[in-house]
C-alpha cells in the first residue's frame, strides 16, 4: 500500500505514467465513470479548505465513488482531543482511502504509519501540498506537450509560497528547465532551495517582470500577501509590479501559459482571463484529473 | 591510575569527552538500569588530556549504543565477554534516532500531540544534518 505525503513520492516514471493515466480520464470520461463503484473516500478536513476538498470530491464522484468526511476541526473528534493516529485508525475502518488537510506540518505522516488505507496528503501546514504540485504537472505537460526543455518564470512570494517550492523540487528532475525567479528582494527563495535544490541549474533571480516576461514559455504566478511586508510603502510599491496585465502579456510569447495556485486577488488583472494563454482554470480541472488518477493508482484499480 | 574492578560481561565506553559522562549515563537509561555502573570521571588520558570512561556491568544484549554515535562518535565502545574484550566498536552517526533531541518547531505535528515520538533521520551524513521525521526541519 503507498501513500502521497510529498510531491517527490513518485518517480519521475511514475509521475510520468501518473500524468498519462490523468490524459487518459480526461479524453475518455466514461470509461472511468464507474471504476470506483462501492469505494468511499474520507476527506479529513482540519482546516478548511473548500476548492481542494471539492476537487477531491469530485474526482471521487467522477469515478463512481462515495465521499465521507468533515471540512472543519470542530466538526470532528479533534475538538474532542483525539489523535490524528486514532482518527486514522477508526476512518480505516469506514473508508478505503483519505485525503487529509491539517494545519499541523507532518500530520499525512502520523496518519501514514498509522493507517490501513491509502492516505493522501491535502496540505499540512507550510510543509506539503503533494496534489497542488501535480495539478501543475499535469497542467504544464498536457498544454506544453513536455516537462523539459521550458524556461518557467516564478513571480510573486516566493519566500512563504509552498506552491512554488514544491514546484522547483518537481521541476529540477527534468532535463533542461531553466528557472526565473521574479520576486521582491524580500520575498525571494529561502536560500535553502538556492543553495541546495537549485545548486548546478540554471536559474537567475530578477525583481522584474516586464523585463522577465518575454523570455518565458511558463509564468506562475503567486499572490504577494500584505502582512509579509514590513511598511505599507515597500507593499504599494511592490505590489503593481506583479499585476499581470494584458500590457505586460503582449510582451510574453504567444505560446506562453500562464498558471496560478488560486485564489487570486488582484495580481492577474481579469482582462487577462479572456488570453488563450491564461491557463489558470484550465489547471482546475486538471487537478480534478490528477486527483482521480491519483486514486485510482493508489487504490490499485489502474 | 583508579582502579575499578574488570567486568565479566558488559561495556566500557572509553574516550568520553571529559564530563559528559553524565549525560551519557542518562541518554543511555542507565539510571532505570539495575546493573552495575561505573562512571570515571575526568581520568587521566594521553590521547586525550582528560577524559571520562564508564563502565557498565551487564548482558550485552541490553543496551542499544547505537544512539552514542549522535551523542559523541568519538567514543569507543568495548564490548566485554567473559573479562576479556571481544570487541571494539566505533561508532557512526545513527541513521535513525527516537527520542533522543525534540523537533522544537512549533508548527509540527508534535508540537499539539504529546504522545508521539520525537524521530530524526539523518538526511545527510557529511554535514551531519538530522530532519524531523514528520516536519522535515532541521535539528539545530
Amino acid at each position: 500500500m503507498r501513500h502521497l505525503l510529498s510531491p517527490l513520492d513518485f518517480s519521475v516514471e511514475e509521475l510520468s505514467d501518473l500524468l498519462d493515466l490523468a490524459n487518459d480520464i480526461e479524453k475518455n470520461p466514461k470509461k472511468y465513470a464507474h471504476v470506483c463503484d462501492g469505494k468511499k473516500l474520507a476527506t479529513l478536513f482540519y482546516e478548511p479548505s473548500t476548492r481542494t476538498r471539492l476537487s477531491f470530491e469530485a474526482a471521487m464522484h467522477n469515478l463512481g465513488g462515495n465521499v465521507i468526511g468533515f471540512a472543519t476541526a470542530d466538526s470532528s473528534s479533534a475538538s474532542k482531543g483525539e489523535s490524528v493516529s486514532d482518527t486514522i485508525r477508526i476512518i480505516s475502518c469506514y473508508a478505503d482511502i483519505c485525503a487529509m488537510r491539517h494545519p499541523k506540518e507532518g500530520a499525512a505522516t502520523v496518519a501514514s504509519l498509522k493507517s490501513s488505507i491509502p492516505v493522501i496528503n491535502a496540505g499540512d501546514g507550510g510543509h506539503q501540498h503533494p496534489t497542488q504540485t501535480l495539478t501543475d504537472l499535469l497542467t504544464i505537460r498536457s498544454l506544453k506537450g513536455r516537462l523539459d526543455n521550458i524556461t518557467i518564470g516564478l513571480c510573486g512570494d516566493l519566500k512563504f509560497g509552498r506552491t512554488v517550492h514544491s514546484l522547483i523540487n518537481a521541476l529540477v528532475r527534468y532535463e533542461n528547465v531553466k528557472f526565473v525567479l521574479i520576486s521582491p528582494p524580500e520575498l525571494r527563495v529561502p536560500s535553502y532551495i538556492r543553495e541546495e535544490v537549485l545548486k548546478g541549474f540554471d536559474f537567475e533571480e530578477v525583481t522584474d517582470l516586464e523585463h522577465a516576461i518575454p523570455k518565458l514559455d511558463i509564468l506562475y504566478m503567486t499572490r504577494v500577501q500584505k502582512e509579509r511586508f514590513f511598511n505599507e510603502d515597500d507593499y504599494i510599491r511592490m505590489k503593481d509590479c506583479y499585476i499581470l496585465d494584458k500590457a505586460k502579456m503582449r510582451l510574453a510569447k504567444d505560446d506562453m501559459l500562464v498558471l496560478h495556485p488560486l485564489p487570486r486577488v488582484n495580481e492577474i488583472s481579469v482582462e487577462v482571463d479572456d488570453d488563450p494563454r491564461a491557463a489558470y482554470f484550465k489547471q482546475v480541472q486538471y487537478g480534478v484529473y490528477v486527483r482521480m488518477a491519483l486514486i485510482l493508482r493508489l487504490l490499485e484499480l489502474a | 591510575m583508579l582502579n575499578v574492578s574488570g567486568l565479566k560481561e558488559g561495556f566500557v565506553l572509553d574516550h568520553i569527552r571529559a564530563g559528559k559522562s553524565m549525560s551519557i549515563y542518562h541518554y543511555l537509561g542507565l539510571d532505570k538500569l539495575d546493573c552495575q555502573v561505573a562512571i570515571i570521571k575526568n581520568a587521566r588520558s594521553s590521547k586525550m588530556g582528560r577524559k571520562d570512561i564508564i563502565k557498565i556491568e551487564c548482558g550485552i544484549d541490553v543496551l542499544d549504543l547505537d544512539v552514542l554515535g549522535y551523542i559523541d562518535h568519538n567514543i569507543t565502545i568495548n564490548i566485554i565477554k567473559d573479562e576479556k574484550i571481544v570487541e571494539k566498536k566505533t561508532l557512526k552517526l545513527p541513521k535513525k534516532i527516537t527520542n533522543v533531541i525534540h523537533c522544537k518547531n512549533p508548527r509540527c505535528i508534535t508540537s499539539i500531540e504529546q504522545e508521539l515520538p520525537h524521530v530524526f533521520v539523518l538526511t545527510d551524513e557529511e554535514k551531519e544534518i538530522y530532519r524531523c521525521m514528520y516536519c522535515e526541519e532541521q535539528y539545530k
